[in-house]
């Protein structure tokens, strides 16, 4: 159940990607722009739960502000693409982009990692949502990328081979970071921080690992954005973006790498597929919530696990 | 001087109303330590209550804007959240009680959107901006350069009136010493002769009779309401509870109106007011580092 | 462990993706199906709705009076909620799956940005009824607009402050989460500079905001002869009743988001005296004005037209005199004719495209007076 899953992950991941990229080069095979799109939503979408899923679900702690991370990654990317060429003719940098993005939204990670040195629950909760705010709200004040008007006109790097093969990566860290020998320590924090602490286990550094990973692929998963819908606003990486990530973490059953993928892949599917009811989309989304959450309260795909476990 | 005497007026008409709203999410905390994410929709639901119900009210006392009108306004909508409220926890919470809190936290933000794309929807509110009538005569007062009207008043006195009130539910009634009792351990209460489902539902309606309070209030404030209009106040009310102290009743009107005033400060220094709520949220910050336990917590030791 | 997963995951999965691929067969012929992707819910959805509203009022005159080509026009809309991310996946979804051959939106510029580079690359126009920042249609020739833009209403603005209120000193009031607001404000105050005025203060408020003191109580210290607030009426209403209880007794004066009838509504006597630019004056309209007000209050219940119903209802118009023009539905003979429009009669008075494909058309000046607008001046581009 541990490296060897996290393999399979990463195979058929790849494999996907690979069938994927084959696809999306291919316009003429009948997968259109839409479905292309939305495929793409969805590969982001399991990056970013999963990566949240490494400091909400394993190590247990409580972040709002992953959309914060997310900004940085997505804005430094797209910033870093338009300098390298502003007309979006140099693909090879698109790595580099996705790169620096990660690092940079990794050195937000820790400074927001932090202060759960000292804050617990809601109060490292708020913290962490202050710190999102407050990067959202410097954005909205840069000239540089855009002030309010949003950042525009950035290349269309990202396709849905280097989305999956990006979610496939992540998974395969996090999974193997999770389930590794030095891993065990997350899980520790997880299920009794005292008990860890008087154990040895440094759990200053495993919360502040754990941040520093989550952000960086959340930072990831914000350039694979930013060079997918071609425009960043700022109002976009607010605290409600953030909470829809956390509640795919939740319904995915929190510290469960499966689930939380699956629950991404459904709760990105499933306003697209309600379109069809209009004005009664949003008020059909929120009842299934409800409800999957009533019928699945320990997460819609958690099987029996052993405690402490991963998968 | 007198500028600095305005900012504070301000400030605090806007931080009672914070702080109103806070008290109702420390509330709820209080007895199932979680956060009520619906509490800003319930708001929105009191303002909205009390829109359709000025008519009937004003044509029964035979004319609008009097005093009794408006507490009967004010009552009947506290009434009408309070049983909606009750509603939501038996339906959405109470299924998922003995499961982890973030369950619950989850059906949270489902009831909460729900009621925000339903009240958004053409046949009920519709998303435009309302009018909303004024309950009450206004006056306006002039100190020197300083200008305040009753509202300005009215605010933070129904606030403190409101601490006063949960306080003494809290601390001298009954019920206060059963909800304290089921907040400090509900199975101990329970074994102890407590109706805990009855306490919480109490709660319930408690907190959401304040949500809707504040909801009016703030619609007195500024007469414009959409089904939106909780959301921004109910964010910064739920970060007053945590900074007063979650669960802390005087702790979240300290809170809300640190904030306010800290707010309505920030917002009216030039070339920093576009870097208002970032700022806001570092002071906060820097306030929950030297005080993790928020303003008026008491640090809790882990025990092992 | 990844089998059994897959086997309990499969059934939701599969049942979201067919859900999703359910309605995917292309459209029939009979019909000319247009895209319109717009904020009916969420923090904008008052704007969203308006045009909406005329987009739809439209719509329904142009089939009434027999379609256009022989065919009905069909409108296909999707909502937004106000969120970035969803407009990208909205429109997508209206040009691929749907098969429009054109899409009208947005309102905010925000939005319409977001959408711009996918109808240019998909060589499918669009025609924003509202969005003015001067970016939108530097995406491409496939984009255009129905409206001014930030440079000239600013402009207006600046000139209206100096020459007609005799304003020296301004304060600026913006909204710093919109580009609308920020942009008004930057092209105002570069030419009240150049006029010879100066900015005494410079304020920002959140939109949805509801309490304005703290930054009125400065605009106030700073002793202004008029305030500038570009912004839409929900906020500028509250603004203006706030400006009032603390004393502020100069003119406010905004751009075109401040038309509508809710502004008279919350604002009341507070919103008594102030000035705004907009398209139209309704009090000394052109019959067609006339016309399109009384069409609207039929259809929806006796409200009256704001500025966004307006434009949604002229960029609906627009679209249906370039396929007449182009005399077929084929996208890129309807962009050709759009782009070569050079006198359409709108009710948002007369449009010409220039070369950026943006409207040229003058702006008209209007004072609230005994709780209705009033005419004051027109002002040619």
């Amino acid at each position: 159940m541990s490296l060897p899953g996290a393999k399979r992950w990463l195979l058929l991941g790849i494999a996907l990607a690979a069938v994927a990229s084959h696809f999306a080069h291919s316009p003429e095979l009948g997968l259109n722009r839409y479905y292309l799109g939305v495929a793409v939503d969805v590969g982001i979408a399991i990056i970013l739960a999963v990566s949240l899923n490494l400091i909400n679900g394993h190590t247990g702690q409580f972040s709002l502000g992953h959309a914060g991370f997310m900004a940085v990654g997505g804005y430094t990317a797209a910033k870093i693409s338009l300098l390298i060429s502003p007309a979006g003719e140099a693909a090879w940098g698109f790595p580099l982009a996705l790169l620096g993005g990660g690092l940079l939204a990794a050195l937000a990670g820790l400074l927001v990692g932090i202060p759960s040195l000292r804050l617990r629950g809601d109060y490292l909760a708020i913290v962490t949502l202050g710190f999102g705010e407050i990067i959202r709200v410097a954005v909205q004040n840069m000239e540089s990328v855009g002030a309010a008007s949003g950042l525009k006109g950035i290349p269309k790097y990202t396709t849905l081979g280097w989305t999956f093969g990006l979610a496939a990566i992540t998974i395969y860290v996090i999974t193997a970071l999770v389930n590794s020998t030095y891993g065990r320590g997350f899980i520790a924090v997880h299920d009794d921080e005292v008990a860890a602490e008087s154990m040895g286990i440094p759990t200053t550094r495993y919360k502040v690992t754990a941040f520093v990973t989550g952000a960086f692929f959340a930072g990831i998963a914000g350039g694979l954005y930013a060079h997918h819908k071609q425009f960043l606003s700022p109002t976009g990486f607010d605290f409600l973006k953030s909470i829809d990530i956390v509640v795919m973490v939740i319904l995915g059953g929190m510290g469960r790498t499966a689930g939380v993928a699956a629950a991404a892949v459904i709760l990105t599917l499933l306003p697209e597929s309600l379109r069809a009811f209009s004005e009664y989309r949003m008020i059909i989304y929120s009842l299934l919530i409800i409800l999957l959450m009533m019928l699945r309260p320990q997460g819609l795909f958690t099987f029996q696990r052993k405690q402490g476990g991963a998968s | 001087m007198d500028w600095l005497l305005q900012q504070l007026i301000n400030g605090l008409g806007l931080g009672s109303i914070y702080a109103l709203i806070a008290l109702g999410y420390t509330m709820v905390y209080g007895v199932l330590r979680f956060i009520n994410f619906a509490h800003s929709d319930i708001l929105m639901l009191g303002a909205f209550a009390a829109l359709y119900l000025e008519p009937h009210v004003s044509r029964m006392l035979g004319g609008p804007q009097s005093i009794l009108g408006a507490i009967l306004i004010a009552a009947v909508a506290a009434g009408l959240c309070a049983l909606l409220g009750i509603l939501i926890e038996f339906l959405a919470y109470r299924p998922l009680r003995q499961r982890p809190r973030l369950a619950v936290l989850i059906t949270a933000i489902g009831v909460s959107l729900l009621i925000e794309f339903t009240a958004q929807h053409e046949k009920v509110f519709s998303a435009k901006t309302q009018f909303f009538p004024r309950l009450l005569p206004e006056h306006s007062f002039q100190l020197g350069q300083v200008y305040f009207s009753s509202t300005d008043l009215l605010v933070p006195a129904v606030t403190a009136a409101m601490l006063a009130a949960m306080w003494f539910i809290v601390q001298k009634t009954r019920t206060g010493t059963a909800m304290r009792a089921v907040s400090f351990n509900q199975q101990a209460a329970s074994l102890m002769g407590v109706n805990v489902n009855r306490i919480i539902s109490f709660t319930f309606g408690l907190g959401s009779a304040l949500a809707a309070i504040a909801g009016i209030l703030y619609a007195m404030k500024a007469p414009g309401i959409e089904p939106l209009m909780g959301v921004q106040p109910g964010l910064r009310a739920f970060i007053a509870a945590v900074l007063g102290g979650i669960g802390n009743l005087p702790g979240a009107v300290v809170g809300g109106l640190v904030l306010g005033i800290l707010e309505t400060f920030l917002g009216g220094i030039p070339w920093l007011s576009s870097y208002r709520d970032g700022i806001a949220f570092a002071i906060l910050i820097l306030i929950l580092l030297f005080k993790p336990a928020g303003l008026l917590g008491k640090a809790t030791v882990e025990k092992v | 462990m990844l089998v059994r997963f897959l086997s309990r995951a499969a059934l939701p999965l599969s049942a979201s993706f067919a859900l999703l691929l359910v309605g995917c067969s292309g459209g029939g012929s009979d019909t000319i199906k247009v895209g319109e992707f717009a904020s009916l819910t969420g923090k904008e959805a008052t704007f969203g709705n308006s045009s909406h509203e005329g987009t739809l009022l439209a719509f329904e005159e142009i089939n009434a009076a027999g379609g256009l080509l022989g065919k009905k026009l069909e409108l296909i809309t999707e909502d937004n909620q106000t969120k970035p991310g969803e407009t990208a996946n909205a429109v997508n979804k209206l040009i691929a799956k749907d098969g429009v051959v054109a899409l009208l939106g947005e309102v905010a510029s925000g939005r319409s940005l977001e959408a711009a580079p996918i109808c240019q690359q998909s060589k499918i126009p669009m025609i924003s009824p509202a969005s003015t920042n001067p970016q939108v249609t530097q995406t491409g020739d496939y984009i255009f607009r129905v409206c001014f833009i930030d440079p000239f209403q600013g402009t207006v603005m600046a000139n209206f402050a100096t020459n007609t209120l005799k304003a020296r000193k301004v304060a600026i009031f913006t909204d710093v989460k919109s580009d609308y607001s920020k942009g008004l404000a930057k092209y105002f105050k570069e030419r009240f500079a150049a006029n010879q005025g100066t900015i005494v203060a410079e304020l920002d408020f959140n939109g949805g905001d509801k309490d304005f003191k703290g930054q009125l109580t400065a605009i106030k210290a700073a002793a202004p002869d008029g305030v500038f607030v570009p912004g839409y009426y929900t906020d500028v209403a509250l603004i203006c009743i706030q400006a009032k209880q603390l004393g502020l007794n100069v003119p406010l004066f905004g751009g075109d988001g401040w038309e509508s009838q809710t502004l008279l509504e919350i604002g009341k006597e507070a919103v008594e005296g102030h000035y705004f630019s907009t398209h139209y004056a309704a009090d000394a309209a052109s019959d067609k004005v006339t016309a399109f007000v009384a069409a609207y209050k039929k259809r929806f219940n006796g409200k009256v037209p704001d500025a966004m119903a307006a434009l949604g209802y002229d960029s609906a118009f627009f679209l249906a005199d370039g396929i007449k023009r182009a005399a077929t539905a084929e996208p890129a003979k309807i962009r050709d004719a759009l782009a070569a429009t050079t006198a359409f009669d709108a009710v948002t008075g007369q449009i010409a495209m220039n070369p950026q494909r943006d409207a040229v058309k003058s702006a008209v000046i209007l004072q609230v007076k005994n709780g209705a607008f009033k005419f004051v001046e027109t002002v040619n581009p």
